[in-house]
C-alpha cells in the first residue's frame, strides 16, 4: 500500500507547473480567452514533445505506454494553469475511441491530430439551437460511412482537428471517426461562459466517416470514455481549487485592514482553512478514481462519480470563496479569478451535476 | 502509487482478521464505548491483543514493540473497526505517555513504564487541560513546586478520559512564572494512587461518565517522575500532542465506516425511496471515501518523513463534522421514536451516537482550534491573537 506518487511522476509534475507557468501566465490566459482562436495552437506540438499527449499511448504507436495516473498529474496542472487548448477533449474523450486505431493513435501521439467527443443530441429549448436539429445518424454506402445529423454542445468543436461521433447506424449506436477538411463537417462555436473551453455545434451533411466501433464494443467505450472524463474533470477541479485557494491566501497575507493583514480575521482564515481541507479531501478522491483507472479496479464507477461530484463542488466553492476573500477586486474582469470560477462552473455542469452523481452513487449503496 | 495490499500486509491483515475472529468476546462485540460492562472486559482484551503481538505496533523493538512501519498500525486500526472491536484501553499509555517516554525519557524511565503500558498492566490518563485552560494549553495553572528532593503538585484538571481507572497520569503543569507563557511549564508522571488525588467523574450529555476531574492536593511526586526539564515541559508536551494525531485519523476512519455502514442499513430499511435522504446518505459515504484516502496520503507522508504534519488536522476536523451530520441524519430517519428510550436497539444506538457527536468537535483539539492550525501552519496566515 503506498498513496504517493513516484520520484518520475514527481518530476512530472514538477516539469509540467514550471512550463505552464512560464508559457502561460495570467495574461496570457486572458489574452488567448479574448481571442477568435481561444487557445494558443503553436503549445500542441509542445506539448507532444513533453510527452503529455501520449502519456498512456502504447509505445509501439509512439506513445510513452504510462497510465492515467501520469495523464491524471497533467490534468491537475493544465487545470491549475488554466490551460486553454484540447487536452481534455483529445486525452479524456477522444482516446478511448480512437485506440481502436493504430494508425489514429500514432498521429495523436505525434502531436499531429486533436479531437473530441462529439456525443450530445440535439434538443435543448432554446430559440438558437435549430428547430430542425435532428441526431446524428450513420449509414454505409458502398464501402463507406456518411454522417447525417447535429451534435451539440461539443467540446472545443472549434479548435480540433477531427470528432469521434457518437451515431446511430443499421444496427445500433456506434463510434465513428469523422475529420475536419475544407470547413466540413461544420463546427459552430458558441459563447460560452469559459472562453478557454468553448463548446459548439456540429452539423453533418452527409460528411464521409470512419467506423471505430460498431455497437457492442462501442456501449463498452463510451462508458470507459465517461468513467476517464470524470476523473480527468476531478483533477482539473483539484488544479483549480488550488490556484483559487493560493490566490486568496496571498491576498490575505498582504491586504490590510483595520491595520492588519485581513488573513489574521478567524472569518476569511477559517473559510480558507475550509477551502483547503476540501481541495484536499477532492485531491484524495481524484487520485484514487485516477489510480482505479490505472488498473482498472472494480470500484472505477464508483470512484469516478464521487471524485466529480466532490471535486466540482469543492472546486466552485473554492473558488467562490476566494472571489468572496478578495473583495471588489474578485469581483472584476480585470483579476483572473472569474476564469478559474468559469471553468470550475463548465466542470460541474459537465455531464450532469453533483447531486445526479450523487444519486448514482446511492443507487450502488441503497438499490432502487 | 498502489493502492493494494502488498504480500505481506495481505498476510497481516488476514491474521489479524481470523485472531479477532476467534478472540474478540461477545461484550466488546458491537463496541460503543468503554461503559458498564465492556469496561469490565477492558483489561483482559487489551492484554490478549498484546500477547497476540497487536500492542505497540509502531514502537521499536528494543521497548518491546513490533517495530512495524505505521501501515500497519493502519491495517490494525481498519480491521478493529471491520470487526467492531475496540482498541487496547490503555490508548493514552500506547498513543501518548509511550511515545513522548520514549522521545524525551531516561533509561530507567523507559524500563519502568513501556512494558506495562503494552500490557495493560498499567493504564494511563491525561492531566492538561484545566478548568481554564482549554484550547490554550500554555495557560495551564496547576502548580508543580520543587520542593526538598520532590515535586509537589496543585491543581485541578479536566475531560480526563480513563482517570477513574488509570494507574498513571502525564500532567503539565506550572513551575515558574514565565514572560513567556510556553516558559516555565514542566511535565511529570504522575502515580494517580498517589495520596491527595481525588478523581471525580463527569456526566456528560449521554448521561454516561466517561471522563472525568482530577483534584491534585499537595500530592508528591518523586525527582525521577520527570519527563524532560524544569521549566521544559511545553516542548515534551508538543511531542505528545503531536503523537495524538499520528494514525489517530485511521482510527477515526474506522469509526466513521462503521458508522456509515450502519446508516445504508438503516436508510435501506427504513428511508424508502426519499431521495433528499438518499442524496445525504452518499454524500456520507463519498465524505468517508474522501477521509480515508486522505489518510492513505498522509499515511505515505508519516512514513517518508517520520512524523505526523498539521496536514493531521484535516482528519480530525473532517470526521467530527461528518459523524455530527449523520448521526443525525440517522435520528431523522428513525423519526421521533428515536425520542424515546423504549425504542428499538437501533433507535438507542443512534439516539446515544448523536448526544456523544457533540462532543466530537470539541475533545482532542476543537474544530475552531484545528482551522487555525490548518490557516497558520499549514497555508502560512498571519496569527489570529
Amino acid at each position: 500500500m503506498d498513496f504517493s506518487f513516484s520520484p518520475e511522476q514527481e518530476q512530472l509534475r514538477a516539469q509540467a507547473r514550471s512550463f505552464l507557468e512560464k508559457r502561460f501566465p495570467a495574461a496570457r490566459v486572458a489574452e488567448l480567452a479574448t481571442s477568435d482562436e481561444g487557445w494558443d495552437r503553436a503549445s500542441w506540438p509542445e506539448i507532444a514533445r513533453l510527452g503529455w499527449i501520449g502519456a498512456s499511448i502504447p509505445e509501439a504507436q509512439g506513445g510513452a505506454g504510462l497510465t492515467f495516473v501520469e495523464e491524471a498529474i497533467v490534468f491537475e496542472e493544465l487545470g491549475r494553469a488554466l490551460y486553454a487548448g484540447p487536452y481534455f477533449s483529445t486525452v479524456a474523450l477522444a482516446l478511448p475511441a480512437l485506440g481502436c486505431a493504430a494508425d489514429l493513435l500514432a498521429r495523436v501521439a505525434a502531436g499531429a491530430l486533436t479531437a473530441t467527443l462529439a456525443s450530445h443530441d440535439p434538443g435543448r429549448r432554446s430559440a438558437a439551437a435549430s428547430a430542425s436539429a435532428k441526431a446524428v445518424e450513420a449509414r454505409r454506402v458502398g464501402d463507406r460511412w456518411l454522417l447525417r445529423g447535429e451534435k451539440d454542445l461539443v467540446p472545443d468543436a472549434g479548435c480540433v482537428d477531427a470528432f469521434v461521433v457518437q451515431a446511430r447506424g443499421p444496427e445500433g449506436v456506434g463510434l465513428y471517426f469523422a475529420e475536419r477538411r475544407e470547413g466540413r463537417p461544420r463546427a459552430s462555436v458558441l459563447d460560452t461562459v469559459d472562453a478557454t473551453r468553448r463548446l459548439g455545434r456540429v452539423t453533418f451533411e452527409d460528411d464521409e466517416a470512419r467506423l471505430l466501433a460498431a455497437p457492442p464494443s462501442a456501449a463498452e467505450i463510451v462508458a470507459r470514455t465517461r468513467r476517464r472524463a470524470l476523473a480527468a474533470l476531478a483533477l482539473e477541479a483539484v488544479g483549480i481549487a488550488s490556484r483559487a485557494l493560493a490566490f486568496a491566501v496571498e491576498h490575505a497575507k498582504t491586504r490590510e485592514q483595520f491595520g492588519r493583514p485581513i488573513g489574521a480575521y478567524q472569518a476569511v482564515s477559517h473559510k480558507l482553512a475550509d477551502t483547503y481541507v476540501e481541495t484536499e479531501l477532492a485531491r484524495s478522491l481524484a487520485y484514487w478514481a485516477a489510480w482505479c483507472i490505472a488498473e482498472g479496479e472494480g470500484e472505477t464507477d464508483l470512484a469516478a462519480s464521487a471524485a466529480k461530484a466532490y471535486a466540482a463542488e469543492a472546486a466552485v466553492a473554492a473558488c467562490e470563496r476566494s472571489i468572496q476573500v478578495h473583495g471588489g477586486m474578485g469581483f472584476t474582469w480585470e483579476h483572473p479569478l472569474h476564469r478559474y470560477y468559469k471553468r470550475a462552473l463548465w466542470i460541474e455542469s459537465f455531464d450532469r451535476s453533483a447531486a445526479a452523481h450523487r444519486a448514482e452513487v446511492a443507487r450502488t449503496l441503497l438499490g432502487g | 502509487m498502489d493502492l493494494r495490499d502488498g504480500p505481506d500486509e495481505a498476510a497481516f491483515r488476514a491474521a489479524l482478521r481470523t485472531w479477532l475472529e476467534a478472540n474478540v468476546p461477545a461484550g466488546l462485540r458491537g463496541f460503543r464505548g468503554w461503559t458498564g460492562l465492556a469496561l469490565a472486559l477492558g483489561r483482559e482484551w487489551s492484554e490478549r491483543l498484546a500477547q497476540a503481538g497487536y500492542a505497540g505496533l509502531t514502537w521499536p523493538k528494543e521497548y518491546g514493540g513490533a517495530g512495524r512501519p505505521w501501515r500497519y498500525q493502519a491495517l490494525y486500526l481498519e480491521e478493529l473497526a471491520r470487526a467492531e472491536a475496540p482498541q487496547h484501553l490503555g490508548v493514552i499509555g500506547l498513543g501518548m505517555a509511550g511515545p513522548t517516554i520514549i522521545a524525551h525519557g531516561r533509561p530507567d524511565q523507559k524500563a519502568r513504564y513501556l512494558a506495562k503500558i503494552l500490557s495493560a498492566e498499567e493504564i494511563w490518563c491525561q492531566g492538561f487541560s484545566e478548568p481554564s485552560s482549554g484550547s490554550d494549553l500554555a495557560s495551564v495553572r496547576t502548580r508543580v513546586d520543587v520542593v526538598g528532593d520532590r515535586f509537589v503538585v496543585n491543581g485541578q484538571k479536566v475531560w480526563s478520559s480513563y482517570a477513574h481507572i488509570a494507574e498513571q497520569c502525564i500532567l503539565l503543569g506550572r513551575s515558574a512564572a514565565a514572560a513567556e507563557p510556553h516558559d516555565g511549564l514542566t511535565y511529570l508522571i504522575v502515580d494517580m494512587k498517589s495520596p491527595g488525588v481525588e478523581v471525580r467523574p463527569l456526566r456528560q450529555i449521554t448521561g454516561e461518565a466517561e471522563f472525568n476531574e482530577i483534584f491534585f492536593t499537595d500530592v508528591a511526586v518523586p525527582k525521577e517522575n520527570l519527563l524532560g526539564e524544569v521549566g521544559g515541559g511545553w516542548r515534551v508536551a508538543m511531542t505528545t500532542l503531536s503523537h495524538e494525531r499520528g494514525t489517530f485519523g485511521f482510527a477515526l476512519a474506522g469509526a466513521l465506516d462503521v458508522a456509515v455502514r450502519r446508516l445504508v442499513a438503516l436508510a435501506r430499511e427504513r428511508a424508502g425511496n426519499d431521495p433528499l435522504v438518499r442524496d445525504r446518505v452518499a454524500r456520507e459515504w463519498i465524505d468517508l471515501q474522501a477521509l480515508r484516502y486522505t489518510n492513505y496520503r498522509s499515511l505515505a507522508r508519516l512514513e517518508r518523513t517520520g512524523a505526523p504534519g498539521p496536514e493531521g488536522s484535516v482528519a480530525k476536523l473532517r470526521w467530527s463534522e461528518a459523524n455530527q451530520r449523520l448521526t443525525k441524519l440517522a435520528i431523522e430517519i428513525i423519526g421521533q421514536e428515536a425520542q424515546v428510550a423504549e425504542g428499538d436497539a437501533a433507535s438507542g444506538y443512534w439516539r446515544y451516537q448523536q448526544l456523544r457527536s457533540r462532543g466530537n468537535t470539541i475533545e482532542a483539539g476543537t474544530s475552531e482550534i484545528l482551522r487555525n492550525i490548518i490557516a497558520e501552519r499549514v497555508l502560512g496566515l498571519p496569527r489570529s491573537r
